[in-house]
Order: structure tokens, then C-alpha cells, then sequence
């Protein structure tokens, strides 16, 4: 018998499994490379894989099932806050992450749940202003329950929380294995690269089953998937459900990682930023998913890095703050996508197909 | 024979409005298992809203429907789906990003299971339900005669084979009861040919058709009996041949005088 993943990888054609390969030998190497441009690239990293992680989450909601989520944040702070208020010294609570991780989830769950069942009738805009809503009402809750009951603790937000910890394993601290130093954003990198390889592979298998199907049907057609017996409430609802639960547990992971949540972390504008990645990357498309995910996640932090030095150099002060470059390069990038490349920088091939099949038709 | 005279479908007194507009006023009729059944009349005489108060994408105001020996509760599409109903569209609605497999795959939803939990970890059971949905698709775009465009998208399908693939996705959810919103709409004389074969050749294999269609030709060659609708009543019931003669059928639909018939 030969292992499994060995032998998958020798029933892939070749060049596959060559890029697959490379592809896991340069996600391993990464975080030491990084390394070599000091802790905070580490640390870039995480977020841009724990992004790829929201994405998918939100991929989904949007991507697979059509529905259109402008509050997805919403799962990620309810994630985020159920750590923090059950691993740190606000309530004295230390519990264990396989208790508090499951939990957030079920807890994003119930929320999109909540906020999936009376909202199913609506469609596309009107989907999307509720759900902007949602968003900004779970927000301002966190931002206000600190009082008469100190549940939140307001704007100040929850400090000291307790790292991911395996037994005596602590992700936050720094390990010697085989001589080598690891240091806690690496393990972090490495449990959340984990991590994302299985939500992928949950994405990609939901994406080809009887379920996936009936989501892109609905997307689709909606009157149709009905008419072929497809329960098409209970669908959309699972896919809120299964997107919020995908939240919840990147916000329990960021509470850990970071070690301090407050309200401001999860406002709308991160919510829209997850839906760009979706979008601009191509949804649907898990590969594009990731790509939009990983641009988007890493263009903020260059920009930080390049722009500040670049203009000192040139002028010797800094004129432009690379925050607002950031929104007007973000914004340019999206209208250019948009008018150039609709279906995004990487849509699934049979997008590809029905546009350039679009395009022979026209000419 | 006594099986083909057993009633599938019974409407009693259905009836519908939309505002002022009587859409259906007390329709009532019987479809008996293994027929073709044909439902004519000049547009906007309650054809299609028949169809839609029969598959739930309406609720009827007034009357109901026995199905198969039992009350179909008309509130959802996919339970009339479930009890044995399927359907195609007047305008086709077919999931135009998706191949035309894919299309028919969707259609074994009704009649299939796996749930998250077997997607995601892909047991036995689920591969061999996956797989038996595809075989099982495959089957009937052979079935319809485009198994050569199964890789397709369905919007770049040619017209025919769009309402072909239509009913090879209403196939798919084993209905006992086919029903046809105009299949013939915009095809020429050769693919309606083909078409009349097709519908035969689903009545023979034991799925009793309802059919809405203007082509009166086709309706008359095709079916058993007929009901005719005009300003949402039905103005007559019967088989084609005294259909054909009845004076406010021809007052209405057929015209005074009926050449090609």
C-alpha cells in the first residue's frame, strides 16, 4: 500500500503533480523566507492566508450559491468576540480552542441563519442592503454592550487573549525544532496554511456535489431549480450557514493570533474588501478566489513597505499616506477589472469558455 | 387496460386572478394515466397560469388538485416536483452556465440524497450516487438525442436542443406527469417532427404528458384528448376529432375554417 497523497500525486499528469509539488515546497519555504525581511512579512502572511480563508468562506455565499453578502464581517467579529470573551482574563475564562473554535462556529451559524431566514425572499440588491445592514448592527452591538452589562467591553475592545495552545504548545511563543527557531507567527502560518488547504477542499467538494449543483442552479435560475424539486429556502440557507460558520472559525483564529479584537476591526469596509476578493479574483472560481485574496491582502502591506521609503526618497518627505493610496489604487483596480475582465483575473474555464464562445458569436 | 384509465391528474374548479384580471375561472379536468393530454387556446387564455397553479409556482385561489390518488398541496414547486411533476418553460429556463449534463444532474436532485456532510467527505455512498446521477444523465441527453453536446454550455445550445435538454432535465426527476408549456414554440417543420417522436416516445415509456402548444397540427396528431381554454374557462373537453367540430372551438382558437386539420 502506498500512501495516499503519494499516490494520488503519481495518478496526477505530470505537470500537475510537478506544480503541485513546487506549489507545497514554495508554500513551506515561504514563511522562512519571509522571515529574511523580518517578523512583520511573517505576520503579513498570516493575515493574507487567514483573508484566503474569509474568502472561501464568503466564496460560498457569493460564488457558489449567487447570493449577495455585503455583512460577511458580521461572522468573523461573532467568531472573533466568542474567543475573545472565552480565552481571556475579561471573564476569566481560559477555555481550550477545540472548545471555543467549534463553538464560534456553531455561533456564526446561528447568526447567519439568523439573518439568512428573513431575508430569502429578497435578491440581489435588496439582499445586499440588508445584509449591509446586518453588518453594521452586529458592529455597533459590540461597540455598545459594555454597558449596563460589560459584556464587549465597547470600543476599547477585549486585550490579553489567550493563544492557540495544543497541550503546553503555545502558537504565540517561539519553539526550537530540529535547531531552528520557530517563531509564533510562522506556527501560526503553518496552522492556518492547515487550514486553509482543508477549506479548499471542503469548497472544491461542495463545489461538485449535489449540493454545489443545486447552488449554482439557484444562481442560475431560481424559478427553474424550484420547478426541478430543488428546496431552494433550505439551499440558500445552508449556504449562509456554511459561509457564516467559515467566518466565524478565520475570527476565532485572528482573535487568537492578534491578541486583542475590537469593534473597529470589523467594519464595513473590511466586509467589502472580502467581497472584492471574491469578485475581482473570479467567482466561483477557487483558484481565482485565492489569487484575489492573496492581491488584495498583500497589496496594503507593499504599499506600507514601497510607497513611504520611495517617496522619501524622491521628495524627501512623505506627500501621499500610503492608507489613502491604498483606497484610490483599490478602487482604480476594481473599475479596470470590472470594465476589462468581468468574470475577474482568474474565472473558472468554463466562464472563460462562454465568453470567448461570446465573443466568436459577435464577430 | 384498466391501468391507462385510472385518473392521474384531477383539477377541480381551479381558479385564479390577478387583480380584476380572472386569469382562470373554475377550470376542471381529468388526465388519465398514459395519455397525452393537450391544453389549447388563443394567448392569454389561462394556459400557462393552469400550468403554474398545477406545479406550485402559483397558489390557486379557488379549487385544488388531486394527484395520483392524493391532494397535491400547490404552495411549493418542490413538492409537486417530489410527488411526480415536472415541467418545461414556455420561455426556456434552463441553467444557462452550466453544461447540458450538469443541467439533467441538477434534475436528479429531487430523487437523490447526499447532504453536506457526504460532499464534503465523499463516502461510498455518495461517490456511488454521484455516479449513478451522472450515468443516469447521460442516459437521457442520449435519451433526447444530444448526448454529443453533454459538455456544452446550455445557453450555447441551438434552440432545439434547448427545449430538448429542457425535458431531458424533467425527465430527470422521474416525473408520472410531463408537462409541456409549448415545446414547439419557434421550430421548424423537421424538428417538430422530431419533437412529436420524442413526446410519443415518452408516453410509451409510461410518463403521461400534458401539453400546452399552438401548433395545432401537432396537437391534434398528438394527443388523446384536448381541453380548451378561452378567457380563462374551459370551453370544451374532449378528443381531438370532436374538438375539432365543437362551434365555439372554432368560434374561439381553431378559426372559421380549419385547413390543415
Amino acid at each position: 500500500m502506498r500512501h495516499p497523497v503519494l499516490h494520488w500525486l503519481l495518478r496526477l499528469p505530470r505537470h500537475t503533480a510537478f506544480l503541485a509539488v513546487t506549489g507545497g515546497a514554495i508554500l513551506l519555504a515561504l514563511p522562512f523566507v519571509a522571515m529574511l525581511g523580518g517578523q512583520a512579512w511573517v505576520r503579513i502572511l498570516d493575515l493574507a492566508i487567514l483573508y484566503v480563508f474569509l474568502a472561501l468562506g464568503l466564496n460560498i455565499v457569493v460564488g457558489f450559491a449567487g447570493l449577495l453578502d455585503l455583512g460577511y464581517i458580521a461572522f468573523y467579529a461573532v467568531g472573533a468576540y466568542t474567543w475573545a470573551l472565552l480565552a481571556s482574563p475579561h471573564f476569566g475564562l481560559h477555555l481550550p480552542f477545540w472548545v471555543i473554535l467549534p463553538i464560534g462556529a456553531l455561533l456564526a451559524c446561528l447568526f447567519g441563519v439568523l439573518l439568512g431566514a428573513p431575508t430569502l425572499r429578497l435578491r440581489g440588491d435588496y439582499l445586499a442592503i440588508v445584509t449591509l445592514g446586518f453588518g453594521e448592527i452586529i458592529r455597533i452591538f459590540l461597540n455598545n454592550l459594555n454597558a449596563p452589562v460589560n459584556i464587549t467591553n465597547g470600543p476599547q475592545g477585549i486585550t490579553l487573549i489567550d493563544p492557540v495552545k495544543l497541550g503546553a504548545f503555545s502558537f504565540s511563543s517561539r519553539t526550537e525544532i530540529f535547531g531552528y527557531t520557530l517563531t509564533g507567527p510562522q506556527k501560526y502560518y503553518f496552522l492556518l496554511l492547515a487550514l486553509c488547504v482543508l477549506v479548499v477542499i471542503i469548497n472544491y467538494r461542495l463545489q461538485h456535489s449535489r449540493i454545489g449543483r443545486a447552488w449554482q442552479a439557484i444562481r442560475e435560475d431560481e424559478v427553474a431549480a424550484k420547478a426541478v424539486g430543488i428546496n431552494t429556502r433550505n439551499m440558500k440557507l445552508l449556504a449562509f450557514a456554511m459561509g457564516a460558520s467559515f467566518g466565524g472559525i478565520a475570527g476565532g483564529i485572528y482573535a487568537a493570533m492578534q491578541g486583542f479584537v475590537s469593534p473597529e476591526s470589523f467594519s464595513l469596509i473590511e466586509s467589502i474588501m472580502v467581497l472584492a476578493m471574491v469578485v475581482l479574483g473570479g467567482m466561483g472560481h477557487i483558484p481565482g478566489v485565492i489569487l484575489g485574496a492573496v492581491l488584495l491582502a498583500i497589496l496594503p502591506e507593499a504599499l506600507r513597505f514601497g510607497v513611504v521609503p520611495m517617496q522619501q526618497a524622491l521628495f524627501g518627505k512623505v506627500l501621499v499616506d500610503p492608507e489613502s493610496l491604498r483606497m484610490l489604487i483599490f478602487g482604480l483596480a476594481l473599475v479596470l477589472v470590472m470594465r476589462f475582465r468581468p468574470q475577474g483575473l482568474w474565472p473558472s474555464p468554463e466562464r472563460k469558455r462562454e465568453l470567448l464562445a461570446g465573443r466568436e458569436g459577435r464577430a | 387496460m384498466s391501468a391507462t384509465h385510472d385518473l392521474l391528474l384531477e383539477a377541480r374548479a381551479v381558479s385564479k386572478h390577478f387583480g380584476g384580471v380572472k386569469a382562470l375561472t373554475e377550470v376542471s379536468l381529468t388526465i388519465r394515466r398514459g395519455e397525452i393530454y393537450g391544453l389549447i387556446g388563443p394567448n392569454g387564455a389561462g394556459k400557462t397560469t393552469f400550468f403554474n397553479c398545477l406545479t406550485g409556482l402559483y397558489v390557486p385561489d379557488g379549487g385544488g388538485f388531486t394527484f395520483d390518488g392524493r391532494p397535491l398541496q400547490a404552495d411549493a414547486p418542490q413538492r409537486a416536483a417530489a410527488r411526480g411533476i415536472a415541467r418545461t418553460f414556455q420561455n426556456i429556463r434552463l441553467f444557462g452556465q452550466m453544461t447540458a449534463l450538469e443541467n439533467v444532474m441538477v434534475g436528479r436532485h429531487v430523487r437523490t440524497r447526499a447532504g453536506v456532510l457526504g460532499a464534503i467527505l465523499r463516502n461510498r455512498a455518495t461517490r456511488e450516487e454521484e455516479a449513478a446521477i451522472r450515468r443516469r444523465a447521460e442516459e437521457l441527453l442520449h435519451y433526447v438525442g444530444i448526448a454529443d453536446r453533454a459538455g456544452d454550455l446550455a445557453r450555447n445550445l441551438s434552440y432545439g436542443d434547448q427545449r430538448r435538454l429542457e425535458i431531458a432535465r424533467a425527465l430527470a426527476t422521474e416525473p408520472k406527469l410531463l408537462c409541456l408549456d409549448e415545446p414547439a414554440a419557434g421550430m421548424n417543420g423537421a424538428e417538430t417532427e422530431e419533437l412529436k417522436v420524442l413526446i410519443e416516445g415518452i408516453r410509451k415509456d409510461g410518463t403521461t404528458v400534458l401539453l400546452i402548444e399552438h401548433d395545432v397540427k401537432l396537437v391534434m396528431g398528438l394527443c388523446d384528448r384536448l381541453a380548451v381554454l378561452d378567457y380563462g374557462q374551459k370551453i370544451c373537453e374532449d378528443v381531438p376529432a370532436v374538438v375539432q367540430k365543437d362551434k365555439r372551438v372554432i368560434e374561439a382558437y381553431l378559426g372559421e375554417v380549419p385547413e390543415d386539420a
